[in-house]
């Protein structure tokens, strides 16, 4: 049984593929999964704020009839009074059958799995890692592709502050004939150790790097937008100069491959133009969706839960 | 007063820890709070090196079973005699623990153990070539 995902490297492509596979069975047939978690309690503990990942948790919970205990404001809870990490996850993981935690520190998940009896979901830790994300990018792939190998991804927006770009950009590195296009302003590129974990891993990989996303458009078969975070930034005037750097409309989607895809973890703020949601090519509200369902194979997987059924 | 004749007697037994490079004798001095140790010990400041042109030395009587492996971490050149009986019984050349705990601090404002400061740090060599630690909950890099 899994009793960790904090880095997305901690689960194998064996146990990706499983993921997947579990995932699309869900995903075809929920009726069969309602009752899965029952007698089961899931803890959400958010220290920061968080829409869709809090939420796709918990209804990917309620949907495998578990419970759900959630810590979603901070300043009401013991944190407020001052209590350690450590201490607050030793007594949580009393109350409940598995811990999901976002926090704005790095390395804050890692903390948790050191002082917890039930096994811990990252569901964002600072600006270090994303599993859960990254399973929902690769998710969403193996859905529409069948795969994840032998594809060009463009990666576009803070590819600096951005660890949901980190963890799927260190995670494909695993697949086969992956190519790697970054476009971002000069102050937001890759950065150098993130390349290095990459080539460590997959010596042939190449990174087409440029600050026109025109430029590579039509090499695409996945362009993964993110937005410019807002809350990464120090520096206020650094992030208002940079926010609105790339935007994709509908000119620029038009330049794109017919099959290619366009992934975004959201939330949107400015990056993409609303008259680009109705192309069949732009995907980031089903991935969203089925970020939910992965979340629910993943539940299971680490409950320890049978799902052949 | 010349260098020639500043002369500090061989220790018979004990640990010799040489070649610091000069102004890091004092800083490992205090580091190992020697001071307490209760025993002779010696802090030779600026000496003529043959390799080094200057350099410091510390020496340590009746003592042979300090843990100096860190010490690799303040200054990577020295080099440890262990002596019993008048005789040199062991030279070690320090190399860079894979695993240091406790000593180093991130410097990753975002990191964990700037906030919970009951966590102990906890860094794995990635290079010993460039002196690289990562660290253990933020993966921040750190020369040392």
């Amino acid at each position: 049984m899994i009793k960790k995902l904090v880095n997305p490297l901690d689960l194998s492509i064996q146990e990706y593929q499983h993921l997947f596979e579990t995932g699309k069975t869900i995903y075809e047939s929920p009726q069969n999964f309602t009752q899965l978690a029952n007698s089961k309690i899931l803890a959400t503990l958010f220290y920061e704020p968080s829409t869709r990942t809090r939420m796709s948790f918990e209804s990917a919970m309620f949907r495998l009839g578990g419970k759900v205990l959630s810590m979603a404001d901070t300043s009401s809870s013991s944190v407020a009074k001052g209590e350690s990490l450590a201490d607050t996850i030793k007594t949580i993981s009393n109350y409940v059958d598995i811990i999901v935690i976002r926090h704005p520190k790095d390395g804050s998940a890692e903390v948790a799995v050191k002082y917890s009896s039930v096994p811990v979901i990252n569901a964002g830790d600072g600006a270090h890692h994303h599993p859960t994300q990254t399973l929902t990018d690769l998710f969403t792939l193996y859905m529409y592709r069948g795969k994840v190998s032998n594809n060009s991804f463009g990666f576009c927006g803070d590819l600096k502050y951005g660890r949901t770009v980190h963890s799927l950009i260190t995670t494909l590195a695993r697949y086969p004939e992956v190519n790697y296009y970054l476009i971002s302003p000069e102050e937001l590129q890759l950065p150098q150790h993130i390349k290095n974990s990459v080539l460590e891993v997959n010596p042939k990989a190449t990174f087409n790097e440029t600050s026109q996303m025109e430029e590579v458009l039509p090499n695409l078969d996945v362009l993964y937008m993110t937005r410019i975070q807002r809350e990464r930034f120090f520096n206020e005037d650094d992030y208002l100069r940079l926010k609105d750097t790339f935007i994709l409309d509908k000119n620029k989607v038009n330049m794109m491959k017919k099959d290619a895809l366009i992934m975004h973890p959201l939330p949107r703020v400015s990056e993409i133009t609303y008259e680009v949601d109705d192309d069949p090519r732009a995907i980031y509200f089903e991935q969203a969706k089925l970020g939910m369902y992965i979340r629910m194979a993943l539940i299971s997987l680490m409950l320890g839960l049978n799902t052949n059924r | 007063m010349s260098d020639s004749e500043l002369k500090v007697e061989k220790i018979t037994r004990g640990i010799v820890i040489d070649h610091i490079k000069v102004g890091n004798g004092l800083k490992i001095f205090n580091k190992l709070n020697l001071g307490e140790l209760g025993k002779a010990i010696a802090l030779l400041i600026n000496v003529p090196s043959s390799k080094m042109g200057r350099k410091d030395i510390i020496k340590i009587s009746d003592v042979l079973d300090l843990d100096l492996a860190m010490l690799v971490l303040i200054d990577p050149d020295i080099t440890l005699d262990y002596i019993d009986e008048g005789k040199v019984i062991k030279k070690i050349k320090l190399e860079l623990p894979n695993t240091v705990r406790g000593l180093l601090k991130c410097r990753n404002a975002r990191c964990i153990t700037s906030a919970e400061s009951y966590l102990e740090s906890i860094f794995y060599l990635v290079d010993s070539s460039s002196r690289t630690y990562c660290c253990h909950y933020c993966d921040e890099f750190l020369k040392v």
